[in-house]
């Protein structure tokens, strides 16, 4: 190979390697200043006033309870999804049955399925004219413009990241194991607990950490559920928005940065953490 | 597994298929379906009127064309960014290719405002291309700059892989037969693939139709001007007007969910041809 690159006329190959140079610098200049110069703005716009009046807009309480809400739905909707996220993974790739390619598909629309739309549909059938909402309503159980509906709201928008993350991890660990498992006499949640589930906690662990990342900054569906109310119940991603209409672009910037980073973090992390335990595990 | 199949399921995998099938059907399926009927429930013509009305359609209309722009600019600059970062060798690389992710983990309302901070009106940069009549924010450039930004790992990811599988030896034996880096694209790269840039390009296409946070901080939400679909389907629902919602709604996920089914099916039949 390396003497037919030779053979290549020395002038079309510094012509070649200019070129390559100049592709390279117009895609890292894209780069740049598409993504890297307004995060920089972002955070030259929260620190503009110096750190302490950064860490004071943090402070205030209200955007403590902003936070506090946040934590709480994405605590909510992962511990759901996961749940239902691994079953489903399992129906899936363990199971035959009528209709599974169908119900494989059904999986991946919330990611096709617009923010506002998803608002939409949960106030058609949780609001209080909707096709259950009209039920719950007079039972004094509140979903649309309460914590349910915004609970439920993050749950829809990531329900397919753990069923999407599990299912091919699942697929290429096959049955044999599980199957040996199962002739030495395991029953089957040993099995899940000391066969399966081990070999697909990447798998898992990334579902995981997309779906958290995801409720934490999701937005357009729960502006949908909370309603348009002065003073409504606020999560972070909808203090912001409310921030920036109000001119209080301080604590704006402030928390943006906060949740921002959060999600960074944890997507970066997760991926440190996994190459960390996968050479220590190569190594032994 | 064929040892489990021939006994017959058992009550738990029954218990499981149940429980995971019916949280699908209340969670996804009942919702689609309620769209759907109340949104056809008063008969066609409302329909069409609804979707005819001079607001909805314009927003229909920018919607699509701010992504049709988006789609074009992406489809080459994440091609040529994919084709970079597997054959190019530059300082930074490997930070660069760690950071291709942050807009997917950056919340779309902290997107508009990072625009917002750097080109609005109060901006430096914002102001000055302001005096010049080139105004980003609350204008339509800045919806799809936010476009942009949040559909930009999409066709990277999807062809950096592909790439990844390309030998380069196929790309060198072309230029030392004398084709240029051009020809050499045209004929050995792009061949191989045109299947990954549409499939990138189709998912930041959908992302786009729905795309709500960051289009409503930079588009300033005036009707006719820079109002899209979801914002408009946003304005009705908070006025009173669902039936105009809904339908517009209908109309965006026939396209985005349209796009995934044939997505889906051309994968399926990829790889039927490619025997895995």
């Amino acid at each position: 190979m390396a003497t037919e690159v030779q053979r290549i006329p020395a002038s079309r190959q510094a012509r070649r390697s200019f070129g390559k140079g100049l592709l390279t610098l117009i895609v890292v200049g894209w780069f740049i200043l598409l993504i890297l110069v307004p995060l920089l703005a972002l955070i030259r716009g929260a620190l503009a006033g110096g750190l302490k009046p950064f860490l004071q807009a943090l402070a205030t309480p209200e955007a403590q309870n902003a936070f506090l809400l946040t934590v709480l739905i994405t605590v909510a909707a992962t511990v759901v999804n996961t749940i239902f996220g691994l079953i489903m993974s399992i129906v899936l790739v363990r199971q035959r049955f009528w209709g599974k390619t169908l119900a494989d598909g059904i999986v991946d629309l919330p990611f096709a399925i617009s923010p506002i739309i998803a608002g939409l549909m949960l106030i058609l059938i949780y609001g209080n004219q909707g096709w259950i909402g009209q039920w719950l309503e007079p039972l004094g159980f509140k979903v649309v413009y309460a914590w349910p509906g915004m609970v439920l709201a993050t749950t829809f928008v990531t329900l397919p990241f753990v069923v999407r993350e599990v299912v091919p991890v699942l697929q290429e660990f096959g049955v044999d194991q599980e199957e040996v498992a199962y002739t030495l006499g395991a029953g089957r949640w040993r099995t899940f607990w000391s066969v399966t589930l081990p070999s697909i906690r990447w798998g898992l662990a990334y579902g995981v950490t997309l779906t958290i990342a995801r409720s934490l900054g999701e937005f357009g569906a729960l502006l949908v559920v909370s309603g348009n109310i002065l003073g409504r119940t606020q999560t972070t991603t909808l203090y912001i928005h409310d921030g920036i209409e109000s001119f209080n672009t301080e604590g704006a910037y402030a928390a943006s940065v906060l949740l921002a980073g959060v999600s960074f973090v944890l997507l970066l992390g997760m991926e440190l953490f996994r190459r960390h335990v996968e050479a220590r595990e190569t190594r032994t | 597994m064929s040892n489990r199949t021939s006994r017959g399921p058992l009550p738990i995998d029954l218990f499981l298929r149940g429980s995971a099938l019916s949280y699908l059907t209340l969670m996804v399926v009942v919702p689609l379906t309620a769209l759907s009927i109340e949104a056809l429930k008063p008969g066609w013509d409302p329909f069409w009127q609804a979707l005819t009305d001079p607001f909805a359609w314009h927003a229909l209309k920018l919607t699509f064309a701010t992504a049709f722009i988006m789609v074009l600019i992406n489809a080459v600059m994440g091609t040529a960014t994919a084709w970079v970062l597997v054959r190019c060798e530059f300082p930074g690389k490997g930070i660069m290719n760690a950071l291709i992710d942050v807009p997917f983990a950056v919340p779309t309302v902290v997107t508009g405002l990072m625009l917002v901070a750097l080109y609005g009106p109060s901006s430096v940069l914002g102001s000055f291309l302001g005096r010049h009549g080139w105004a980003v924010i609350y204008q339509q450039p800045g919806i799809v700059l936010a476009l942009l930004f949040v559909s930009y790992p999409f066709v990277i990811r999807s062809v950096q892989p592909v790439l990844l599988e390309i030998d380069p030896a196929e790309e060198e034996a072309a230029a030392t037969l004398g084709a240029g880096t051009f020809t050499t694209f045209r004929r050995v790269t792009f061949p191989a693939l045109w299947p990954s840039i549409l499939t990138g390009t189709a998912l930041s296409f959908s992302r786009a139709l729905g795309e709500f946070g960051s289009v409503i901080m930079v588009a300033g939400n005036r009707p006719l001007q820079t109002k899209t679909g979801p914002m408009y389907i946003f304005g009705e629902i908070e006025s009173g007007n669902p039936h105009g919602a809904m339908v517009v709604s209908v109309v965006l996920l026939a396209f985005s969910l349209g796009i995934l089914i044939v997505l889906n099916l051309l994968q399926r039949q990829g790889r039927h041809i490619h025997g895995h």
